[in-house]
């Protein structure tokens, strides 16, 4: 599991800053929403995996640690409610400059 | 009432964004939005006054104890920035309440809520927190920058947004791997962990090294600043003039980090690369003063320049040092939002030529030359202003540090270059083709009056000196003994213990 989640982590941000590096605004907006995926995953797993327990504290019962959970819920909406104005940006820059390309309109 | 006066600031500034969004009848958006700055003053006043009997006030939001729930603190620091912040917000709004609001929608709700982000960033004492109302104080600061339209705001926007959200990503990798080593997020229950062994130290470092990143790729520290002078220039004049305090953010975050919970457990992660970069940093600024082509990108490569010259003080970790940082930091954000103001009054006054340096006709105004010329000894650091009074604390201060030589040298000589940068460019707005008269366009009240208040504020801390050195001594002198502020948001020490016995 461990594994498995290690190498989810690591394909998402490998292929995320890839993409940020690229020329395009579509690009580099789909590496920023892997980037946010991987981080997302990461953080859940600051709180160590656990199989088949609930995030409540009960007595003798095992359980997951509920903070992570809370700060991956407040990351997914900062980081969508900045994905989207991207786009906006991303969308305004195409048409007042007539291409996507992240230096668009720069004199030469 | 003082009991629950830590979360006024950010109380006020979004009960007003509220207001404004539900009525967007612009003339009361600018009432509230005034009256919100001003009630932001006169609250950050009286947390400066309550702050200085020494205490740390601590507001446990929810009523949750401190390692469990988010507290908001307040020390001398924290009320300092507080006032500093709500003195630059007010400034700012006056100016754009003068017509740069009507360039686009939404501008009173996006500024009010940029002051929440920056004041909660100041207040909170915990780190998850503290992303959050970065994320707060960015988010608006992406549409403010937007505001008013072109081409070239919204270029900048975009590489600006994508910067800060690799930011953003690298501070949740930092948050997690701190949570996963240390198993907290509260930044007096980080100081009180590190000294302790049961961790894993390589990794919590890596943690702590991250989050210092962030926090310089906020500051505009070298590598990281080729964003700021671009974005600073592009964007709208009252908003710029804000942003000259969000490079503060990070250097305040990087302070308050390296006092409590670095230097006492791992004093050594600063050493031998944040001097140096930051004298890179105001090398790389004082050569962008000289080459800059227009007024406003003159005054962005000086924001960076300030900043260059406050984060050489962060690796030392004396006392005096501090106290002379944060007066350094005081006297420059205020003449950095000055300079933007000012650079948008001359534009006004020259027509066509607007903020180009070029010879074009001069500023009619005799109020605006008095302006610049005062402005801009503050701003090279000659006597008598506040420019010259801070860059004398930190020389003073540094001497006896390490690299003490290498910095005396090139703060000397960026404040050489920066003279020379600001008496030419002058030259040419004031003095070349005398004979072409300006537009004689008036400048509207609300203009003139935020950039006489921001440009007064270099002779007035320079009378005020003595009050001012002293408070930011008190400040540094507070800052520097964190076991102070560890005890004052977890408790005296035997609850700590019963605590962590049921843990």
């Amino acid at each position: 599991m461990e594994a498995l989640l290690a190498i989810a982590v690591g394909v998402l941000s490998a292929c995320g800053v890839f993409l940020i590096l690229r020329a395009r605004t579509f690009q580099v907006l789909l590496g920023l929403t892997l980037l946010s995926y991987a981080v997302n995953l990461f953080l859940f797993a600051s709180g160590r995996l656990r199989f088949d327990a609930a995030p409540l504290i009960r007595a003798g019962a095992s359980y997951t640690d509920p903070l992570p959970q809370a700060l991956v819920l407040t990351a997914i909406v900062i980081g969508f409610g900045m994905t989207a104005y991207l786009a906006m940006l991303a969308l305004r820059a195409l048409s007042e400059a007539g291409t996507d390309h992240v230096d668009a309109g720069r004199e030469p | 009432m003082s009991t629950h006066a830590p979360i006024l600031p950010i109380l006020i500034a979004f009960a007003a964004a509220l207001l404004q969004m539900v009525c967007d009848r612009l003339s009361f958006q600018r009432f509230v939005g005034l009256l919100s700055a001003a009630l932001l003053v006169l609250v950050g006043i009286w947390l400066t006054w309550l702050a200085d009997d020494g205490q740390t006030r601590v507001y446990a939001l929810g009523d949750w104890p401190a390692p469990f729930g988010i507290v908001l603190v307040v020390d001398r620091l924290a009320a300092a920035m507080v006032l500093l912040a709500a003195v630059l917000g007010f400034a700012a709004l006056l100016y754009a309440s003068a017509g740069f609001d009507q360039r686009g929608k939404h501008f009173h709700p996006l500024f009010q809520l940029q002051l929440m982000g920056l004041l909660g960033a100041f207040l909170t004492g915990d780190l998850f927190n503290l992303f959050v109302f970065f994320e707060v104080m960015l988010l608006a600061s992406y549409t403010l920058l937007a505001h008013g339209g072109g081409l070239a705001r919204t270029r900048a926007g975009i590489s600006y947004v994508v910067l800060n959200l690799v930011g953003s990503a690298l501070f949740l990798i930092a948050l997690g791997l701190l949570y996963g080593t240390l198993g907290t997020l509260n930044l007096a229950d980080v100081a009180q962990r590190l000294p302790l062994p049961g961790y894993d130290r390589a990794l919590t470092r890596l943690a702590l090294a991250l989050l210092i990143a962030v926090f310089v790729l906020k500051a505009g520290l070298l590598p990281l600043s080729f964003w700021l002078p671009q974005t600073y220039t592009a964007a709208g004049v009252p908003v710029a003039a804000l942003f000259a305090i969000m490079t503060k953010v990070g250097i305040v975050a990087i302070l308050r980090l390296q006092v409590i919970a670095l230097a006492p457990a791992m004093p050594d992660l600063l050493d031998h690369w944040l001097t140096p970069l930051a004298l890179a940093t105001v090398v790389f600024a004082a050569l962008g003063t000289l080459a800059a082509a227009r007024l406003r990108a003159l005054a962005a490569w000086l924001v960076l320049l300030s900043a260059g010259t406050l984060l050489v003080t962060l690796a030392q970790t004396s006392a005096a040092v501090t106290a002379a940082t944060l007066f350094y930091l005081v006297h420059s954000t205020l003449a950095g939002a000055a300079f933007f103001l000012l650079a948008g009054v001359i534009a006004e006054q020259r027509g066509p030529a607007a903020d180009l340096l070029v010879a074009g006709p001069q500023p009619q105004a005799t109020w605006v030359r008095i302006s610049f010329l005062v402005l801009a000894t503050t701003l090279a650091g000659l006597p008598p202003f506040s420019g010259f009074l801070g860059k004398l604390m930190l020389l003073t201060t540094l001497r006896e540090v390490a690299a003490g030589t290498a910095v005396w040298v090139v703060l000397l000589g960026a404040g050489f270059v920066v003279m020379i940068a600001l008496a030419h460019n002058g030259g040419y707005l004031f003095w070349k083709h005398r004979t072409l008269v300006g537009p004689a366009a008036a400048i509207a009240w609300p203009r003139a009056t935020a950039t006489l208040a921001l440009v007064a504020a270099g002779p007035l801390l320079a009378v005020l000196a003595r009050p001012l050195s002293d408070y930011t001594e008190r400040t540094a002198r507070q800052l520097h003994a964190p076991g102070a502020y560890v005890a004052a948001v977890l408790g005296p020490a035997p609850a700590r213990i019963a605590r962590e016995a049921i843990r």
